[in-house]
């Protein structure tokens, strides 16, 4: 067994830039729950559109010129994802939540599902429904050491995952315990109509929180592109799946709690497939969440309505 | 005084099929403070919850200094010179003191929101010994204290209150209307809502009784309180 240690060491980090991105996917489920009490089901969709947006970008500044250094490229298709996705983010919240304010709360989720099959087509046809394929920008290991006779690797595009994941997350929350706005949005969710008696604009707020959502699932989905090496319409939905586990894992309507869940359903997952036959690796990771909830029905760092954001 | 700083004319107010407010007319006068006294469920914070727009009046008018604001979105009233201290204090559970006074002065600059902190310190010493405790781990007369210095952070020119003197101690309760009518001395018109109908009509400078959705009765406060039928219905005989 003397093989353990260096597939330990190996496991943690692939479960650690899987975790990052489920991370950065449940924060958008966890701030649009936490503001309006809602699960965005059009959230994997809008992860996804991150990817292609961040794809086409990828292969149009690297036709344009096969010189650009490679850390515009990179930059370029990071910054235009997250624009164009936050454009996305937010009408999804003014054409599928918005008009539904105030009704039954089946009915905006249903749009929001109506709003998630048609984004999918929607990518489906301008892009087609098979795999296209992402340059690799970043071939190589940014270090290959020796453990034991077996080598442990961490690949230049994870350890941009994992040091992009961990850099938005020290942001966000600084954000949202320091600024003004972030104080806003904690108070809209633990009482909306009150901040509404303060002169907030709410529907500010809660467009805020589908913005910042799209922004980090849009950088995502550019860096899951460059992680795996192709991308399709369909890839938001296991996605968003998983990471809503992830939020709910971690208590949904808590930032903290999104961040830890993805971070640990993540590596649950890779330490399953590498000990267990692969098709066990979604049991095993629902079996987790299951296995919280029965024992912190809030989630690890969830608590019952108070400071939700 | 030409006209009123505050005035509601014939105002109706519905709860789906039930109607709450039957027809409201009043007024309120720039500087004064003004009682709304009556029963459980008269329809007291209807009123002021219509003046704030939520619910929405059904028709009537309401005007606030000249305009009226019948129709203007609720985030729009609170930004035009009126504040509420509402129902129940509604207070941010999970947020700071510190930072339940700066959401009540979100549209001040910094400058502004210290000079008013320190206002609001000085009324309510409490909340500044209290200010990085979570709110919702202070007492009741703390936490309407904060609802109350959290209004003003704005700097209202018309100040709501909703039964603040509710569920206090008698001591608290006489702090606190201390306090209102320091409040109205640095020149802030006042709005008050009450159950504690004595303490209430012998602060006003006016007052207002409401039954069943209708204004019943208006006069002085002192004349309220020493009328026979007040005092059989709202001051215990
Ligand atoms: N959200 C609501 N939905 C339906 N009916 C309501 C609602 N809020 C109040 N009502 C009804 O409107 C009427 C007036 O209520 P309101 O809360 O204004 O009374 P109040 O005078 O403030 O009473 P209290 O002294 O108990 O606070 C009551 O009959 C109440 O049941
Ligand atoms: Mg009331």
């Amino acid at each position: 067994m003397n093989d353990l240690l260096p597939v330990l060491a190996q496991q943690v980090i692939n479960g650690l830039s899987l975790g990052s991105i489920y991370a950065l996917i449940a924060i958008g489920y966890t701030m649009v729950y936490g503001i309006i009490g809602m699960i965005n089901f059009a959230h994997g969709e809008i992860y996804m559109i991150g990817a292609y947006v961040g794809v086409v970008t990828i292969t149009a500044l690297g036709a344009a010129s096969g010189a650009m250094p490679l850390a515009l490229v990179l930059s370029g298709a990071l910054i235009i994802a997250v624009v164009v996705t936050a454009a996305y983010g937010w009408t999804v919240e003014r054409v599928a939540y918005r008009p539904l304010r105030g009704s039954p709360r089946l009915v905006p989720l249903i749009s929001a599902i109506g709003m998630s099959i048609f984004l999918q087509n929607y990518v489906q046809l301008g892009q087609g429904a098979r795999d296209i394929s992402v340059p690799p920008l970043l071939p190589g290991n940014l270090f290959e050491i020796d453990v034991e006779g077996f080598p442990v690797s961490l690949s230049l595009t994870r350890a941009l995952i994992i040091f992009a994941t961990l850099a938005l997350m020290i942001a966000l929350t600084l954000y949202i315990s320091r600024s003004r706005m972030g104080r806003a949005c904690r108070a809209c969710s633990q009482d909306m109509g009150m901040a509404n008696l303060l002169g907030i604009d709410t529907n500010r707020v809660i467009s805020f929180t589908f913005v910042v959502g799209a922004i980090l699932a849009a950088v995502g989905g550019v860096l899951i592109g460059l992680s795996i090496g192709k991308i399709n319409p369909f890839i938001g939905f296991v996605a968003g799946i998983k990471a809503f586990t992830a939020a709910v894992l971690g208590g949904i309507g808590s930032i903290p709690g999104a961040m830890l869940g993805g971070v640990l359903l993540g590596l649950t997952e890779t330490f399953a497939s590498a000990f267990l036959p692969t098709e066990y690796k979604d049991v095993v990771a629902f079996g987790l969440l299951v296995l919280i909830l029965l024992f912190r029905p809030t989630g690890l760092l969830g608590t019952p309505d108070v400071e939700k954001v | 005084m030409s006209e009123p700083m505050l005035s509601f004319e014939n105002v109706h107010t519905f709860y789906g099929k039930i109607e709450a407010l039957k027809g409201v007319s009043l007024t309120v006068n720039r500087g004064e403070i003004v009682t709304l006294i009556g029963a459980n469920g008269a329809g007291k914070t209807t009123l002021l919850m219509t003046l704030c727009g939520s619910p929405r009046a059904a028709s009537g008018t309401i005007r606030f200094e000249g305009e009226d604001i019948t129709q203007r979105e609720t985030h729009l009233i609170m930004q035009g010179g009126i504040a509420v201290s509402p129902e129940g204090r509604r207070v941010f559970p999970g947020l700071s003191v510190l930072e339940n006074l700066q959401m009540g002065g979100f549209f001040s600059d910094a400058e502004r929101i210290e000079e008013d902190l320190e206002r609001v310190f000085t009324l309510f010493p409490r909340l500044r010994e209290r200010s990085a405790q979570r709110a919702g781990t202070m007492s009741g007369g703390e936490q309407q204290m904060l609802a109350i210095g959290r209004a003003l952070m704005s700097r209202p020119r018309l100040l709501l209150l909703d039964e603040p003197s509710l569920g206090l101690a008698p001591l608290i309760i006489a702090q606190i209307f201390q306090i209102v009518q320091e409040i109205r001395d640095e020149g802030v018109t006042v709005f008050l809502v009450e159950q504690n109908a004595h303490r209430a009509l012998a602060l006003a400078d006016r007052g207002y009784v409401i039954e069943n959705g209708r204004i019943v009765m208006s006069d002085t406060g002192s004349a309220l309180l020493a009328n026979a039928d007040i005092r059989k219905a709202y001051l215990g005989g």
